[in-house]
């Protein structure tokens, strides 16, 4: 029952090779979707290109649904999966820094990579910008440590949260998405095409 | 047949293809590693490296280095760093296929080179710092964050995307 290494199905000298491959196949559809381009990332913000959407909430929802698929099934034991802690603050203050990062230099540090990748000169800048702040950040460490280590929630998710059902929620979830979809075909419609 | 080429090194995956498949890596990662993806860990991993080999004695005393140091590993053997050493690769197999490698800087016609890359910078500083205080990016935080419904995750992916609409209009020239 998975997940593999964690239970010493795989041994962990693996652990590093798995890791090329999965980045390898990770930056492969990253990059053929379209994503080392800012200006087609950059689209989801001005209604003009919706592929960040589409992209984004679709390997959400095939994710999510198959992980708890597989979980139902017995062919994993989702209590034993890494769940992305929730500091709150943290995640609120940082996820709004990064969205102005995002619309100001079109990248995010994933499909700023795949751009360093295919020669994109502004993508090599960004990167730049990026170790930059967080050797900004290191520095200011003292500063910044209240937001950072305080309104430490634990490693939650949304049923901890709000005791929503998992399978109820998912389903929702699935809906918002095709809904979102659908809207987003409309706006496009509406906007005015920027050639890029 | 030049223009054909131009038109065809445009030509990207349907969204929903692409967005199946990523979703199938995030499933297999979790299933094999029991952890998410993840892009800004390599570079914090590269910062602490270059900081503690520049300033060694600097970086022990930095109370957010240090946790990354330790005396008989380097800071670059980790997952991520692995991962992003792949990531790299696989951009580097799509693009070849499609013909899109070359050295460029890409941006709208209606600004200079100069101020895209000032702009460049500038989301790069702000996407660095803001991962570092969030614990992670678009990759770790938001996408794997909300592969297992963590309550982290989608309050980042929230503050992501609700703060980069509520700005767009003032960065619209770069665009559009």
């Amino acid at each position: 029952m998975g997940p593999l290494i964690p239970n010493n199905l795989i041994p962990l000298e693996w652990n590093s090779i798995i890791a090329i491959l999965i980045g390898i196949v990770f930056g492969f559809v990253l990059e053929a979707s379209g994503f080392s381009s800012s200006r087609k990332l950059a689209g989801v913000f001005y209604g003009y290109d919706f592929a960040v959407l589409k992209v984004f909430f679709t390997a959400a929802v095939v994710s999510v649904i198959g992980l708890y698929y597989m979980d139902y099934l017995g062919y994993l034991d989702i209590t034993q999966l890494y769940v992305h802690p929730t500091y709150l603050w943290g995640a609120i203050i940082g996820g709004a820094i990064m969205g102005v990062g995002f619309v100001a230099g079109g990248f995010c540090p994933g499909t700023s990579l795949c751009a360093v990748a295919i020669g994109k000169l502004d993508a090599w800048v960004y990167v730049g910008g990026i170790l930059l702040g967080i050797f900004m950040f290191s520095e200011l460490f003292n500063f910044i440590e209240p937001i950072y280590d305080g309104y430490f929630l634990g490693n939650i998710t949304l049923m901890d949260t709000f005791s929503w059902n998992p399978y109820w929620f998912i389903f929702i979830f699935s809906i918002i998405a095709i809904v979102a979809f659908a809207f987003s075909d409309f706006v496009q419609k509406k906007i005015k095409k920027v050639f890029y | 047949m030049k223009i054909d080429k131009q038109t065809n090194s445009h030509t990207y995956w349907n969204p929903y293809f692409g967005g199946f498949i990523l979703g199938i890596i995030i499933i297999f990662t979790f299933y094999i590693t029991g952890r998410g993806l993840g892009a800004s860990g390599a570079m914090k991993s590269s910062v602490v490296t270059l900081v503690d080999t520049v300033a060694p004695s600097h970086a022990e005393h930095n109370a957010y280095y240090s946790t990354f140091i330790s005396e008989d590993d380097s800071p670059m053997n980790t997952w991520l760093v692995y991962e992003a050493l792949g990531v790299l690769i696989g951009a580097f197999i799509s693009g070849g296929l499609s013909g899109r490698i070359r050295w460029r800087v890409q941006h709208s016609p209606k600004i200079s080179s100069k101020r895209r890359l000032v702009f460049a910078l500038l989301g790069g500083v702000l996407f660095g710092l803001g991962a570092q205080i969030a614990r992670g990016c678009t990759s770790g935080a938001a996408l794997s964050g909300m592969a297992v419904l963590s309550t982290g995750g989608f309050v980042t992916m929230l503050a992501i995307f609700g703060t980069a609409y509520a700005t767009a209009y003032f960065f619209r020239k770069n665009w559009i």
